[in-house]
């Protein structure tokens, strides 16, 4: 991260104040135990207390706040729930953490026209519950639905076991209310201009602040069933899935597991997934019965005609329940059985899996740490595990050059580095692995247009930040900057 | 005029232009030129040069292609391996006094055009995966990734969808593309008021259907349809298209004529005639021939037929509704009616976009929707951040 300012820290107290003159009352944290629980976000590998914390309940709180910041060269780190995977909500020690927590209500549900209006503090899974009784849904649903939040979903683009079908994030939302760094709060939707939501989402936090956000809600399917697929290698598993959709079938879901990830799941849940087996997968079919029971069929079929050495359909909704229970609690099961673990995140092209496993379980060898794989085998996102003890010297570093490996092999076989989770603080400076200068330059422009003095969330994403002005005068020529060895910051 | 056959020869132009401070007009076949304002340039770059196929592994859902390449021969591709662009893209060439089947993928992302199954499966920014371009500072980069999932970075793709050639120039795209329902049903109401049908079309996406297509076409558009669909209808037809695999569209199609059945009693429409009708609707047919001014309206769905109401004054106006009322398609004498036409839109929640003028469009003003100040000050330094000396399309788009 950038070194924090002096100048900024000595003057810490008249910003606390200037803060509580917005936010009145207990809203504003400043004192070492009070700031603590905000050190981290979902990687906790990295920790680092803010210099204060605010938690605005209105629109206009947030703009007074972004706009005095602004005005004083103060850096501000938005954060929803906490549980970026990529150390996106990662504070700064001479930053304003602005937590959007309070903002937690629905606003208004309008089912005619088949959208709801929320608060960025609203839960993914609150916006399912609020509209469930009618029978809708909110389709994204990442594994932390339960306490992840539609803001952060919105800056991170997160996706989910059902994306495949539904979409990502991006797909289901129809416009946000966002305040800039100098106070201006945008309304942004299909206006017919440029499709700034489209960049919005997905761009971790350094746009802009989302303060309300409306999503497109959906009728639930009818109905839901999974099938249980056992493989004896990784290649047949991998050829199943390619083979369900060149026969043209989306499923809902298709999930895999290789043999680590199989061993640790039902130690921990019990789902009776079968060990004896290489590879699992999960193929979640979701619609009308008639369907469902016709692309059932024609899933085991050719699952069969892979050599599946186990199959298994389920019969009711409490045993789709159970071969999920295994899949969705993947990752605490890594974490019984290791002390830590770093969940990576790289999406390949799905042809290219065998040879990325077999070139894992070389890099496992060649690091000494071992590695569980989960796969969102229908898109190609691929989730490594790689298990770790913090507190043996040097295992850290290990598993960090461990996974920066893996995410070069993405790159590599044509994927990119991150399917879901973001760049954050975690592969900021593998950017260049796979973005030449001139890929990066034009988005950091981009960040200038809503962010000129570069103050909302720095040191997320972009490996080294140039100044705005800079980038305006900064040609870069056949992917080489002039004057490479000159320092840029 | 230039036409060159690579990025690298489009960057050389662009950066040229950019040097010499040379407004450039960038443009595929053309098919959708008329559309905005007037582009002020001096040179065109056309890139139908750039075409062909380069990356495509249908069981990775995912093709690459060169800007220029024909749209027609991507889906012909595609479609020799049962799948599809699910957001359905229209073919504007004939609705503007074009040929048929001369869009180029390059156009049609940059006009962010899609068809009916927008409804269920989104836009043409909801599949656009990945790009190289040449920016307005006549550099080569590139975004997104050939991989459906990817949030490496911000997502420039969905920037480009629907910037009209105003802040790269592309010249490689990655698309994201899906199976080919194996058949498809049309479930067709006869008779509906636009407001009764807006209703109707609500009841049934509010279904866990899954419906692929919304239409509310009055009975003139009716009668438009190709023979042996609805034409012969001599009234309102409300359309609502069902697909899949066969067990499936024939019991989700029987469940909603049942659910529909206060609205009236449903006919069914078999899988060459819904092919035909949605076509039909996909390329604007009822309003092709006609010269009169034309307007692409987005609403809120249940506010589609009232922005028919509120125009009805000024005579002459004709409109037909598809995405269940979401989009509406709206005929004025003139585009002198543009203010009337934008109010309108605005009030009802939503925008109107100028496809089709009796004579030439003129300035991007009439075009566009107005923005808020603040929106439009946001759009121009997001431009300005891509084409600081403003020689892509300038004219174009409003604010850009």
């Amino acid at each position: 991260m950038p070194p924090p300012d002096q100048e900024v820290l000595r003057r810490k107290d008249e910003i606390v104040a200037a803060l509580r003159a917005i936010v009145p009352g207990e809203s504003v944290i400043a004192d070492p135990d009070g700031v603590r629980p905000y050190e981290s976000d979902g990687l906790t590998a990295y920790r680092q207390p803010p210099m204060v914390v605010v938690l605005p309940h209105t629109t206009e709180q947030v703009a007074r706040i972004l706009k005095w910041c602004g005005e004083q060269g103060v850096k501000v780190v938005p954060r929803g729930a906490g549980t970026s995977l990529s150390g996106g909500a990662l504070p700064l020690a001479d930053g304003v953490l602005l937590g959007m927590a309070r903002f937690n209500r629905v606003l208004n549900i309008d089912y005619d026209n088949r959208f709801a209006v929320v608060q960025p503090g609203v839960t993914n899974l609150a916006i399912t519950h609020a509209v469930q009784e009618r029978g809708f849904y909110y389709a994204p649903d990442p594994s932390s639905q339960i306490a992840c939040s539609i803001g952060g979903n919105v800056a991170e683009n997160s996706g989910g076991v059902h994306c495949l079908k539904y979409g990502l994030t991006t797909n289901n939302v129809l416009g946000v209310e966002l305040v800039l760094m100098n106070g201006e709060v945008l309304r942004i939707a299909d206006t017919g201009g440029y499709d700034l939501l489209g960049v919005i989402v997905g761009s971790e936090g350094l746009l802009g602040v989302v303060t309300e956000v409306t999503v497109r809600i959906l009728p639930k399917p009818q109905t839901a069933r999974a099938l249980l697929i056992g493989f004896a290698t990784v290649e047949s598993a991998g050829q199943c899935v390619a083979d369900v959709i060149a026969a043209g079938i989306i499923p809902a879901g298709m999930e895999m597991m290789d043999r680590p990830a199989i061993h640790a799941a039902e130690a921990f849940v019990h789902a009776g997934y079968p060990l004896d087996v290489e590879a699992l997968l999960i193929v979640e079919l979701d619609g009308f019965a008639a369907e469902c029971d016709h692309l059932l069929d024609a899933v085991a079929a050719i699952a069969q005609r892979n050599g599946a050495c186990q199959l298994k359909a389920s019969q009711n909704e409490a045993e789709r329940l159970a071969f999920w229970a295994g899949r969705k609690a993947a990752f605490p099961a890594v974490g019984r059985i290791s002390p830590d673990y770093y969940c990576m995140d790289g999406t390949i092209p799905r042809r290219k899996l065998p040879a990325v496993l077999l070139r894992m379980r070389e890099l496992s060898e060649r690091h000494g740490l071992k590695v569980a794989n989960v796969f969102h085998a229908g898109d190609g996102n691929l989730h490594p595990l790689i298990l770790y003890d913090a507190n043996q010297p040097g295992q850290l570093a290990r598993a960090e050059a461990f996974g920066a490996d893996i995410l070069r092999l993405c790159i590599q076989v044509g994927g990119v580095l991150t399917g879901e989770h973001g760049v954050g603080v975690e592969k900021r400076d593998l950017m260049p692995e796979m973005f030449t200068p001139t890929d990066l330059a034009v988005q950091q422009r981009l960040k200038c247009a809503f962010d000129p003095d570069l103050l909302l969330n720095p040191g997320k994403v972009f490996p080294a930040l140039h100044r705005c002005a800079e980038l305006g005068r900064m040609h870069v020529h056949q992917g080489r900057v002039a004057f490479p060895e000159l320092p840029r910051f | 005029m230039a036409a060159p056959i690579s990025t690298d020869a489009v960057c050389e132009i662009v950066a040229a232009a950019h040097e010499a401070r040379t407004a450039l007009e960038i443009r595929g076949n053309g098919t959708k030129a008329g559309i905005g304002g007037n582009v002020r340039a001096s040179q065109t770059i056309e890139l139908t040069n750039l075409s062909g196929i380069l990356e495509y592994e249908m069981a990775e859902l995912v093709l690459t292609a060169r800007a220029g390449t024909r749209l027609a021969e991507i889906e012909a591709a595609l479609a020799a391996n049962n799948q599809m662009l699910a957001f359905e893209p229209a073919d504007y060439g004939p609705l503007l006094g074009h040929a048929a089947n001369a869009a180029t993928i390059g156009g049609v992302l940059a006009g962010n055009i899609a068809g009916p199954r927008r409804l269920k499966d989104g836009a043409a920014r909801d599949h656009f995966l990945g790009f190289t371009a040449v920016s307005g500072r006549g550099e080569v980069f590139k975004a997104g990734g050939k991989v459906v999932k990817n949030v490496t970075g911000y997502d420039l793709p969905k920037l480009l969808a629907g910037s009209w050639g105003t802040l790269a120039v592309m010249t490689e795209v990655t698309v994201k593309v899906l199976p080919r329902p194996a058949t498809v049903a049309t479930v067709a109401i006869a008779g509906l008021s636009a407001q009764d049908a807006s209703r109707a079309m609500s009841l049934a996406m509010g279904l866990p259907l899954e419906i692929s297509g919304a239409a509310h076409l009055p009975r003139w558009a009716a009668a438009t349809c190709p023979a042996g669909t609805v034409s012969s209808a001599n009234t309102s037809m409300t359309l609502l298209r069902i697909d899949g695999v066969a067990p499936s569209v024939a019991a989700r199609s029987q469940w909603l004529r049942d659910a529909l059945r206060d609205f009236g009693s449903a006919q069914l429409w078999d899988a060459a005639a819904s092919v035909e009708l949605w076509r039909h609707i996909r390329d604007v047919g009822p309003m092709r021939g006609a010269l009169d001014a034309l307007w692409r309206i987005h609403v809120p769905p249940m506010n589609g037929w009232r922005v028919h109401d509120a125009l009805a004054s000024l005579g002459e106006v004709r409109s037909f509704q598809d995405w269940a009322g979401g989009l509406v398609w709206l005929s004025t004498g003139s585009a002198a009616q543009g203010a009337a036409v934008h109010a309108a839109a605005q009030h009802a929640g939503g925008h109107a976009m100028l496809i089709r003028a009796p004579q030439a469009a003129g300035d991007a003003a009439t075009a566009f929707a107005p923005t808020h100040p603040a929106l439009d000050t946001l759009t121009r330094r997001v431009k300005a951040a891509f084409d600081p000396a403003n020689i892509l399309n300038p004219g174009r788009l409003f604010g850009a």
